[in-house]
């Protein structure tokens, strides 16, 4: 079947119960109630502190076949899906499905595990280094599936993605299992993505490095959660959680870029006061948070809220009073973490509401303006940010699709060439973020809008930005860069991209 | 022309660029080895430049090793004329 | 702005950030031993690549070895115009002249279609400047090469910038006397915003047209200095209305606001709305 992206979809595929098209970002409509996870029964004066990793897997129940789950927080400082992986391969269980919420290249440790068949399947936002190749290999018992952020929470609440065990590693946690991000030398601040498993898992287990006296005085997963505890001397290593501040570009092209994507913010008719804001953590993102910030303190313009991805640079406008409240699902820097904690118009938020699409409105829904990155655009205005030219799995599909069709004005930033490739092509390897949702394209050489925005193309036409059609900026890449040969993929699916919804939006083939 | 007599090399390793070393072949024909990121997408292209300019250039025997990284075509052929150069020269590289 | 002629990224996007002029460095940006590599990436760069802007390229002093086989591989891609470093003379100049009517014809390009531009950089060149200024029907621009004239004469650079007031003013003189710009130096520190605008303000006061940059975030401050700001639009939208009036009145005497009206003041409104509209390009 063809959906209406344009992508050949096939009728059938292993792991998918139905196979649903894509059919328009707000087409389908769900139906049926929520999913929970089993109940529960405690006592009181339980004990959940086990002493180890491998009583904690008893102890949850965890048997070959089933589905495990963890954040991604501490990004590639993260010590415990490698632990928790390792230490169920040591007690011989096999063929788990593995449902983080994104991974990182730290995780290239598990390889050898699932070739092993400790793993056997994949449902997550991405992957990167020697583990995406490996999942674009088709190695594994099904293709991969991947979900945006917002997806994920859906499939999880609605039972599409159902937890057997979620191992959550928790920066603060009490002896009785509640939960925050913000305290410990593992700190990470919000805990938006561990917050959807908790509540749906059937097991959770939390595993520390920093045990406190119960009870916990700022939670963010409550004991109500969570099962058992495993204290650890370590969950992460806080260099690769958390940078130090974020620092704007230098790169020419970059600042150029931000320039532009500031000027279209400016004159698109949403910048003012009172409108609400999210940047990615991207170079061009952070350096247009800067001139961004210039226009608001010039025109007197405050933002009613920002979303993210949180950086300092957000952090510094939220800080000056520019903008009144932060909703956060994921913290990148110190200064972020320091934040979250201390000031309360900085708000933790879950991955649901985020983004979620089946439930009562997510924060997205409020949105006015996003600037999102791309690792490919086409002509059509979609977007690809999951594999690279070659086709291989080494991006996320991230709040990318969520956020682009709940903002007003969404905004993709990317340089027109990257080494030699054309970033603006006539067709993307994986369509992620269908070209419905995505308003402009922003290059360091010329802007373009989609031609479903009138109001824009009106708008922008007195901004001084370099405005062309979207063809002619792909035919400006591919005049510098040469027309390319198409890179030859095999039929066999290796990976499924499932839009917010749960319907298919583009699969991905094998590359030869 | 048509043979060289001494290696010559040209370009660096930084992005966008490519480098090339001409050498003198045995037999009659341009054999070029190249390693490139954007090998699928490019890498017919490439040779086709290389082997063009070098043809431009009165070459019609030598060994090319070209080591990519994202050069355009107006790089390529840079490189290649100067790596010829080069070889001319006496000295070589 | 300056691009270094051996450094393909550098000339692949050179067009993109809005400079007036790229001008493409044959000279200090490269090693002696990469001349010869930086002359063909600048040839081929010209040639293929499309550039929104003056194209030009500067060559080795003509003194030089390179300065020749500079000339010889890059005429034929057509640059806009050749730059020449630390020129001393009016014969350097000829000598580019005729090199360049050479090339002109052999490659049939339209004769004269190539400039000359050059770099006043010591102070036996700043004495023979309106000679250099004067030398060929080429030329375009006589420029200061602030670090290097310095040298000359055994100084240093201040921030007010006292040390190169004469040589600066002698330039714009034997410029205007000739006819043609007067281009001011580059400012290096890349990171000092403020000591750039300072620096572009006062070469703007003293006269200059424009200024060499050697980074792209300069090349907004200094379309930022030089643009004519709404107040000076305006009254030169007055003025030449004014003119215009007493013109078709047949009128002798012209004023504005109880101020006379002549042709200098005239051509000075023209220039603003000449410079405010090449910005908006």
């Amino acid at each position: 079947m063809i959906n209406t992206a344009g992508r050949v979809i096939p009728d059938t595929i292993t792991g998918i119960a139905k196979v649903k098209p894509y059919a328009g970002p707000f087409a389908f409509v769900p139906e049926g109630r929520l999913v929970g996870p089993k109940i529960r029964a405690s006592k009181p004066k339980s004990e959940k502190l086990l002493k180890s990793i491998e009583q904690a897997i008893d102890a949850s129940g965890l048997q070959d076949g089933m589905t495990i789950s963890f954040h991604h927080h501490f990004r590639n400082g993260d010590y415990v899906l490698n632990l928790v992986v390792e230490a169920i391969a040591r007690k011989g269980i096999k063929g788990l499905t593995l449902a983080p919420s994104s991974l990182n290249d730290i995780n290239d440790k598990i390889i050898p595990f699932i070739e092993q068949g400790v793993i056997r399947a994949i449902e997550t936002s991405g992957g990167r280094g020697k583990l995406g190749k490996l999942m674009t290999s088709g190695k594994l018992d099904k293709p991969v599936i991947i979900r945006s952020h917002g997806g994920r929470a859906r499939a999880i609440e609605c039972g599409d993605l159902h937890i057997d065990v979620a191992f959550l590693g928790a920066p603060c946690c009490d002896t009785y299992g509640n939960i925050n991000g913000i305290n410990g030398k593992s700190a990470c601040g919000s805990m938006g993505y561990a917050m959807v498993d908790a509540a749906y898992a059937d097991k959770v287990i939390a595993l520390t490095d920093n045990l406190v006296a119960h009870p916990l005085h700022t939670i963010s997963i409550p004991q109500t959660h969570v099962d058992f505890i495993v204290e650890l001397e370590s969950i992460g290593d806080p260099k690769g959680i958390a940078s130090g501040a974020l620092r704007i570009s230098r790169d020419p092209r970059e600042l150029l870029i931000a320039e532009y994507a500031t000027g279209v913010i400016e004159y698109s008719g949403y910048f003012k006061d009172g409108y609400s804001l999210q940047l990615g953590s991207g170079g061009a993102s952070l350096a247009a948070a800067k001139f961004i910030k210039e226009k608001m303190l010039a025109q007197k313009i405050t933002a009613s809220f920002g979303v993210g991805g949180v950086t300092a640079p957000f952090v510094e406008m939220l800080d000056q009073g520019l903008i009144n409240t932060l909703f956060d699902t994921q913290d990148f820097d110190i200064p972020s973490i320091e934040s979250i904690k201390n000031n309360p118009r900085h708000q933790e938020m879950s991955a649901s509401f985020y983004a979620n699409p089946h439930n009562g409105g997510a924060i997205v829904n409020n949105l006015d303006v996003v600037i999102l990155s791309a690792t490919e655009v086409d002509v059509n205005f979609n977007v690809n940010v999951i594999t690279d030219s070659n086709g291989t799995i080494m991006g996320a599909s991230g709040g990318h699709c969520d956020t682009a069709a709940g903002a007003k004005l969404a905004i993709v930033v990317a340089p027109l060439l990257r080494g030699r490739l054309p970033m603006v092509l006539d067709r993307v390897n994986t369509i992620v973020t269908p070209g419905e949702t995505v308003d402009v394209i922003v290059t360091e050489r010329g802007v373009a809008i989609n031609p479903l925005r009138k109001d824009l193309i009106a708008n922008l036409s007195g901004a001084g930005l370099p405005l062309m059609s979207i063809e002619d900026l792909k035919q400006i890449a591919y005049d510098l860069a040469g027309a390319s040969d198409p890179i030859p993929v095999s039929d066999e699916v290796v990976g499924v991209v499932e839009y917010r919804d749960g319907t298919i939006i583009d699969v991905i083939r094998k590359p030869l | 022309m048509g043979k060289l007599l001494q290696p010559g090399q040209a370009g660096t390793i930084e992005s966008n660029d490519i480098i090339v070393t001409v050498a003198p072949a045995a037999e009659d024909g341009i054999v070029i080895e190249l390693t490139s990121p954007v090998i699928k997408q490019y890498g017919n292209r490439i040779r086709e430049v290389i082997a063009d300019t070098l043809v431009s250039l009165g070459v019609t025997q030598a060994f090319v090793q070209a080591n990519d990284k994202g050069a355009l075509d107006c790089t390529i052929r840079a490189r290649v004329q100067t790596a010829v150069a080069r070889a001319l020269q006496e000295g070589g590289i | 702005m300056f691009a270094p002629g051996n450094n393909p990224g550098k000339l692949q996007n050179a067009g993109v950030y809005g400079a007036d002029s790229v001008i493409f460095d044959l000279e200090d940006a490269v090693a002696i031993t990469e001349k010869d590599a930086a002359r063909h990436l600048v040839y081929n760069a010209i040639k293929s690549i499309n550039y929104p802007c003056e194209v030009a390229v500067r060559i080795n002093h003509i003194q030089t070895p390179f300065g020749r086989d500079d000339l010889r591989v890059v005429l034929p891609a057509k640059p806009d115009l050749i730059r020449l470093p630390k020129a001393e003379s009016a014969e350097e100049i000829r000598m580019i002249d005729e090199i360049i009517s050479q090339a002109e014809l052999d490659n049939g390009f339209e004769p004269g279609s190539i400039k000359i531009g050059a770099a006043i950089e010591t102070a036996i060149g700043l004495r023979q400047a309106y000679e250099i200024a004067t030398a060929s029907k080429r030329m375009t621009f006589l420029a200061i090469g602030g670090e290097d004239f310095v040298a000359d004469l055994k100084t240093s650079r201040s921030k007010e910038g006292r040390e190169l007031f004469v040589p600066r003013s002698e330039l714009l003189l034997a410029a205007r006397a000739a006819g043609i710009q007067a281009i001011d130096s580059v400012f290096s520190d890349v990171n000092d915003e403020e000591g750039f605008i300072e620096e572009a303000l006062m070469i703007k006061g003293l006269g200059f047209d424009g200024k060499s940059v050697i980074n792209p975030r300069q090349v907004r401050l200094v379309h930022k200095v030089f643009e004519p700001t709404e107040k000076e639009i305006a009254q030169a939208k007055r003025i030449l209305a004014a003119y215009q009036e007493a013109l078709d009145k047949k009128s002798g005497v012209i004023a504005l606001d109880g101020k006379m009206i002549d042709g200098p003041i005239v051509t000075r409104a023209e220039r603003v709305l000449a410079y405010a509209a090449a910005l908006k390009r």
